[in-house]
């Protein structure tokens, strides 16, 4: 309509006019124009029925290589504004002590050694702790350190994540809602030649992201700014205006690069947003800034839901499977959320069980069902959602049941994938022909398998992992990607890469423990142990060509990593790790 | 108790609790905020400086130690090895949330001043410290290849 536009404007043939860069151009007359110049003559013609769009082969910008991100020279330069930049005149900065327990009060507090503090302004208590109001951030943490208070446990959780474990434990080995069901799984058990079991453990996990959470606001009674990496800012916004008292239509949100998020700073209770909007709110008309630190950050919750599977499944004579029954045991991250509408249907939490359902694999007789715990620790989105555990309990109990059959796992997978499942098909066909897959191997060095679909997109990964005084090192990665168009190839390589080093740190090293008593026992990487460079295996991706709709792309590398260094290691130990992460403190 | 020292070149006075951390000194008072907090224990290296000449973490460097030294910040790395580091890192897109990377690129043109064809072993080392929750680390290390390279030429 744009061209259709100009071509009226300067009388010339449609045909003769190009576009590029943004720029309607007609070459023999020597006329151009930007898209807004001509933008209102455009709106004001008839709509077309018929749109051709773009021949693939014509792409300049979708799929190019050598393009760099925007903000790749700032962030090299240390130029690039996060949050925790931001500085506003007359500025304060709070420090919030919170309980030490989740579901844990204020009882009371003695502020008057935090007001001795140099540079601490004022104390005041808030609805989730007790706020130090100071003129920077070194006073403000010196003021909370010297708070004395205590707190009302009455409604906290007390137990520890091992207690909370054993009750999950016990409930998988119970009926529990069912969210695919497919024939009679229990009369295929019973039939069956051999019956495997297996139970996993997966532990609550923090997001650790590098910028402790943060954010400033400025407001007087009439307007309110704040400065965030927000990821739901509509949440926001409401819970500003309310707490503050300035109209919704007042309240501007920056939403700022986030040091990081994996889920994070978007939380649908507005977690976060609230305290922030708490401190401004008692602080009066001003400028905040309220900065975590990394033990808040890393003791306020809202972690990967600690994770119980139970796996059951039947070979016959010949070594098919007969009957496959997961029970997944968690918390749910939509329960008593927004999102609950949306993501509960008839009693399932569909984050929760995510890719243990809908599997490529043809198995007649199946079950997968889910029993919902409710605790006062909050859960939340971690990079690949349910999947983290789904992936991983799904691609290591198969890799058994092939191995038990006398299947190769890549040969018996590509048996047991659908007609109607090509896509998986292919990516693991590829991903088997990039690491010349004949088997896991005998050496020094064994490879593992996973397929795993998450968003939308394939992916398959073949791991090489080495015994490293009894504990798995990976050292090369390939990984084969179906995400239907690839618009910015190397920007999807790079959240590959970095999803595989996500879910690489988890599989080995990542673990939220609540101590007895239920206070958590890390709250910094020194005892959150998160991967580093040395463990960092070499990656080669692979993204397959394809003129599908484009999928996601930031959390799908995540999933299969896990599983197919598992089943790497399984080759070295004859067991699947059956509780993460491998590697334990 | 004012505490004097060379910034980026520049002498100042900083007028603040000698027990203050270098890092919340440099952010706050100078308002030189390229140089990062991620963990305040000398966990992760975001808030990597150069103290008279050496990668220190701000986060536990008490405004007392610094007296008279020179510090030299994210905002003002110079030379071959920094210009050749930071092209390298917009080049090969290594930056993802980038929140790590002032501390990444203060250690490794630290490295290639040191060392300008470091092994794959001495760029292990040398940048082994500083963690990036976004797992960039395979794109560091091609990075600092890359600046080493550049520097070569």
């Amino acid at each position: 309509m744009l061209v259709e536009a100009a071509a009226r404007l300067w009388s010339v043939p449609a045909g003769e006019i190009t576009v590029t860069a943004g720029v309607v151009r007609h070459a023999a007359s020597g006329m151009s124009s930007g898209f807004g110049a001509i933008a209102e003559r455009a709106a004001g013609l008839e709509m077309p029925q018929n749109v051709t769009l773009k021949d693939p082969a014509d792409f300049t910008l979708i799929g190019a290589e050598g393009i760099t991100r925007l903000d790749a020279v700032e962030k090299a330069r240390g130029l690039a504004t996060f949050t925790i930049d931001v500085m506003r005149d007359e500025m304060q900065v709070v420090a919030v002590l919170h309980p030490p327990k989740f579901g844990a009060k204020v009882a009371s507090f003695d502020p008057v050694e935090a007001l001795d503090v140099s540079g601490v302004l004022a104390v005041r208590e808030i609805p989730s702790g007790i706020a130090v109001y100071a003129v920077d951030t070194y006073s403000a943490l010196r003021g909370r350190e010297a708070l004395v208070a205590a707190w009302d446990e009455s409604a906290a959780e007390t137990r520890s994540s091992e207690e909370i474990e054993a009750e999950f434990i016990a409930a998988a080995r119970a009926p529990a809602t069912v969210s695919e069901e497919t024939g009679d799984v229990e009369a295929a058990l019973s039939e069956s030649a051999q019956t495997f079991e297996a139970e996993y453990v997966f532990p609550y996990l923090a997001h650790a992201a590098m910028e402790p959470l943060d954010g400033v606001v400025e407001w007087t009674p009439e307007r309110a700014e704040i400065w965030s990496a927000i990821q739901i800012p509509t949440v926001a916004g409401p819970v500003f205006s309310a707490a503050l008292g300035v109209a919704e239509d007042a309240v501007s949100v920056h939403t700022m690069y986030a040091g990081g998020s994996f889920g994070r700073r978007a939380t649908a209770s507005g977690q976060f947003e609230a305290e922030l909007a708490a401190v401004a709110a008692a602080g009066g008309p001003g400028a905040y800034k309220l900065q975590w630190t990394r033990e808040d950050d890393m003791t306020q919750g809202y972690y990967r839901p600690l994770t119980v599977h139970r796996l059951r499944a039947g070979l016959d004579t010949d070594g098919n499977i007969t009957g496959w029954d997961n029970t997944i045991v968690n918390q749910s991250i939509a329960f008593g959320t927004i999102f609950e509408q949306t993501v509960m249907n008839d009693g399932v939490d569909r984050m929760a069980v995510e890719g243990s359902v809908d599997l490529p694999y043809g198995l007649p007789r199946r079950r997968v069902s889910w029993a919902q715990m409710i605790n006062p620790v909050p859960v939340l989105w971690w990079r690949a959602v349910g999947h983290t555990h789904t992936a991983y309990a799904t691609e290591t109990f198969l890799d058994e049941l092939l191995a038990a059959a006398g299947r190769d796992a890549v040969q018996g997978r590509l048996e047991l994938i659908t007609p109607d499942r090509a896509r998986d098909r292919a990516v693991l066909e590829r991903v088997a022909d990039m690491a010349a897959w004949s088997g896991p191997g005998n050496g020094d060095r064994r490879l593992g398998v996973a397929l795993h679909k998450s968003f939308g997109s394939y992916v398959a990964q073949i791991a090489e992992v080495e015994n490293r005084d009894g504990a798995p090192h990976v050292t090369r990665v390939w990984c084969a990607v179906d995400c239907g168009v690839a618009v910015t190839p190397d920007i999807i390589r790079a959240q590959i890469e970095g999803g595989i080093g996500f879910g690489l740190s988890a599989a080995l090293y990542e673990q939220l423990t609540l101590e007895p008593g239920g206070t958590v026992r890390e709250r910094n990487y020194d005892s959150y142990r998160v991967l580093g460079l040395e463990d960092m295996p070499q990656i080669i991706v692979d993204i397959r060509p394809s003129t599908d709709i484009p999928t996601g792309v930031g959390e799908i590398g995540t999933p299969p990593i896990a599983p197919a260094v598992a089943n790497a290691w399984r080759s070295f130990t004859g067991e699947t790790p059956r509780r993460l992460p491998m590697i334990r403190a | 108790m004012a505490t004097r020292l060379t910034v980026n070149g520049t002498p100042v006075t900083l007028d603040v609790n000698p027990d203050m951390p270098l890092l919340w000194a440099l952010r706050d008072h100078l308002k030189l905020t390229g140089t990062k907090f991620g963990c305040g224990i000398a966990q992760c290296g975001a808030c990597t400086v150069m103290l008279d000449g050496v990668p220190t973490r701000s986060c536990v460097t008490p405004v007392a130690a610094v007296e008279d030294a020179e510090v030299t910040t994210i905002e003002g790395i110079q030379g071959d090895a920094a210009h050749a580091v930071q092209k390298a890192w917009a080049d090969l897109n290594v930056a993802q949330c980038g929140y790590c990377q002032s501390g990444q690129v203060m250690v490794a043109t630290e490295l290639l001043q040191n060392i300008p064809k470091p092994s794959d072993e001495e760029i292990d080392a040398a940048m082994g410290g500083n963690i990036c929750r976004c797992a960039t680390y395979a794109r560091i290390r091609k990075g600092v290849r890359a600046a080493s390279d550049a520097l070569e030429a």
